[in-house]
């Protein structure tokens, strides 16, 4: 009735072109922004802690300024990455189900536990170790309830002597060897969520999960090279330009190889041409050209390959300044190229019938649980969690001291 | 004595181990048991489901598209219809395929294929978007699930909500699905939505509450042209329609390349059916 005289259209029908199936035509795909922003969120994860790893395991000194923050922001990621999960299901409060009576068969059922593993045996432990002398420290020389906070992490050990703290850097040392291998299988998992749907052209495919584990590696070592150079702004300090330099280095070898990997996937599309094969070459050339062909590939890829390797070159020769905005700028082009890849596989994955006769259209809305708004916010709040972090565990130490 | 106390919690923790590795199959079982209990909750006291093979075909040839199966699906599932919901919700729907002369000089066997299934059928479709001389077929396909033997649906819920049930049909808990939409994306054929009732998967159950009580599912129940065909391989009655079918046809099942394999078979069905 209000609807009468208001006037108000609620509902606006979408778009469709040729078929689809009945079942498909739905106002908004299935899996909206809250899927999208669920693998970039662990894609970056995966990628600040491997980030953090080349510190630890292969003993690559000139990262270390950047080695606490890759962990405190591998781990402030890590404990959103389950919300958008959460929120888009449809029964929420049976999410326990998943952990409780897992199907074996289900990639995403085995995620819980990956999740699980990585949160507990990995992040949270190697953290602890990491940081273990300075909540002691702090805990004596803090008053008030930030003081009582660092009494509480430590939880009641206090032991300091040089055994104990040889002790603790030879167990972080361990668990960043077994953290490696655990944050491949945490991506590659997200990965193989969308490759081991076979019903889906556009997904179904064996490269998936190193596309994914990839282009994780490139985000995350991208936010670290964001997040050190914000916080540098913000703390009015130098950056240290042979720590950005090598950041620069790895960032543009793994984009290297990302950009291989996507290649050979697209030219193995292309090549073999299969029955998907034109539903999937229209979805490139229309649906998809913005997020696809210029966020994903131009800006997101070829011009930071550029930016990156032109400084690989000629690094000398560049001044300061001018490297800390083409590693500055190359970050956030990154970090904005691979989340439209994200937006390619979840969002482009749905935009096609699997009937292949018929492509559906997509706006997305600004308010509302799959909205602009839900998706701004999700994406702030690491952000937020790593700025508390950075705040209560900031620390001059370097790792191997 | 030390030794002696450390060699008791090695025990201890052995036996931990070995407890938790005895009470997964323990819980593989209770889960079995719930499920069977699930099966004969929505069917009467008695029934056994493994004592029954339930198939579903379809015979292309006969089906008139009046679009009845469709609304009397609906009508017997409550399953979500407009105007109080959009046309997007359906366990069984019927397309419609046209397929147009090639144009004339083209030097192509077959023109191109034109479907649609307006509302799944139900309320008939609209006049051909070709004149009727450039129509060089014309045909409907009535769609549900295609009841696999390798489902992708069951293999990838995430909480085992979704399962065979011994009878062949392919079932889903409603009140343990969490409504990930996992299962719809793996259906090939697009046979799953999520119900903006419920917030769970929904799908052709083939009425199962109708077919462990003796009666037919109500799409078959009302088909004037007995374009679809339902049967128990189990139990063939004389003269059993189902067996007739496999008999006089040669048959077809959807998408046989991703390796499914669908026990609903088509007959009189083209190659541009997907």
């Amino acid at each position: 009735m209000t609807n009468e005289i208001t006037n108000i259209v609620q509902v606006v029908m979408p778009h469709f072109e040729g078929y689809v199936y009945p079942n498909e035509a739905t106002r908004q795909p299935l899996w909206g922004i809250l899927i999208v922003l669920y693998p970039y969120i662990t894609g970056l994860v995966a990628g600040a802690f491997i980030m953090a790893s080349l510190v630890r395991v292969f003993n690559v000194k000139a990262l270390e300024p950047v080695y606490r923050l890759s962990m405190l922001t591998a781990f402030a990621f890590l404990l959103c990455a389950p919300l958008p999960l959460l929120f888009h299901l449809g029964h929420p409060e049976r999410c326990f189900e998943v952990m409780m009576t897992p199907h074996l068969t289900s990639p995403m059922a085995i995620f819980g536990f990956v999740y699980a593993w990585y949160l507990m045996a990995v992040l949270l432990l190697e953290l602890w170790f990491d940081y273990r002398r300075d909540f002691v420290e702090w805990s004596e020389t803090t008053p008030g309830f930030k003081g009582m906070l660092y009494r509480l992490f430590t939880v009641g050990v206090t032991d300091v002597s040089e055994a104990a703290v040889r002790l603790d850097h030879k167990t972080g040392h361990v668990l960043s060897i077994v953290g490696i291998p655990s944050a491949f299988l945490l991506h590659g998992y997200v990965g193989f969520i969308f490759g081991s749907i076979k019903a889906n052209p556009w997904w179904g495919n064996v490269l998936m999960p190193i596309i994914f584990i990839m282009s994780a590696m490139v985000s995350g070592i991208a936010l670290c090279v964001f997040n050190y150079m914000v916080l540098t702004w913000i703390r009015r300090k130098t950056v240290d330009m042979k720590c950005l330099d090598a950041m620069g280095m790895f960032l543009f070898y793994a984009l290297v190889v990302d950009t291989a990997i996507e290649g050979l996937d697209w030219i193995h599309r292309i090549y073999s041409a299969e029955e998907g094969f034109r539903v999937i070459q229209y979805m490139a050339r229309e649906k998809l050209f913005y997020t696809l062909s210029l966020g994903q590939v131009t800006f997101g890829t070829l011009v930071p390959l550029i930016l990156l390797g032109l400084l690989q070159l000629i690094r000398r020769r560049v001044p300061e300044l001018q490297r800390r905005r083409m590693y500055f700028g190359s970050a956030c082009l990154i970090l904005t190229g691979v989340l439209a890849m994200r937006w390619n596989v979840v969002i482009g994955g749905q935009l096609f019938s699997k009937s292949l006769r018929g492509v559906m259209g997509y706006k997305m809305e600004f308010a509302g649980l799959e909205g602009w708004f839900m998706g701004a916010a999700l994406l702030c709040l690491p952000f937020v969690i790593l700025t508390v972090f950075v705040k209560l565990f900031h620390s001059e130490r370097l790792p191997s001291k | 004595m030390k030794n002696q106390l450390s060699r008791r919690s090695l025990l201890g923790r052995i036996s931990a181990v070995a407890a938790g590795a005895l009470a997964a199959p323990v819980a593989k079982a209770a889960k079995a048991v719930t499920q069977k209990l699930l099966v004969s909750s929505d069917a009467p006291k008695g029934y056994d489901p493994t004592q029954h093979e339930w198939v579903m075909a379809i015979d292309a040839n006969r089906c008139i598209g009046c679009g009845l199966c469709a609304e009397a699906c609906k009508k017997e599932n409550h399953v979500p219809a407009p105007p109080d919901y959009p046309p997007c919700y359906f366990r069984t729907w019927v397309e419609r395929y046209i397929i147009t002369e090639p144009k004339p000089g083209s030097g192509a066997a077959r023109g191109e294929t034109l479907v649609d299934s307006p509302n799944g059928g139900i309320n008939g479709y609209p006049e051909a978007p070709v004149p009727k001389e450039e129509i060089q077929h014309s045909f409907f396909v009535p769609k549900l699930c295609n009841l696999c033997q390798h489902s992708p649906c069951t293999q990838v819920c995430p909480v085992g909500a979704t399962f065979d049930a011994p009878d062949g049909a392919v079932l889903i808990d409603p009140t343990y699905c969490i409504g990930c939409g996992f299962c719809i994306q793996a259906c090939p054929y697009g046979c799953r939505f999520l119900s903006p009732v419920t917030k769970t998967a929904e799908k052709c159950t083939l009425c199962y509450h109708r077919i462990t009580r003796g009666l037919k599912p109500a799409c078959v129940e009302v088909c004037p042209t007995q374009a679809r065909i339902f049967g128990d391989l189990k139990h063939p009655v004389p003269d059993d329609p189902i067996q007739q079918f496999y008999q006089n046809n040669l048959v077809e099942a959807l998408k046989p390349h991703l390796g499914t394999e669908p026990r609903v078979f088509y007959a009189g069905i083209d190659k541009e059916v997907r």
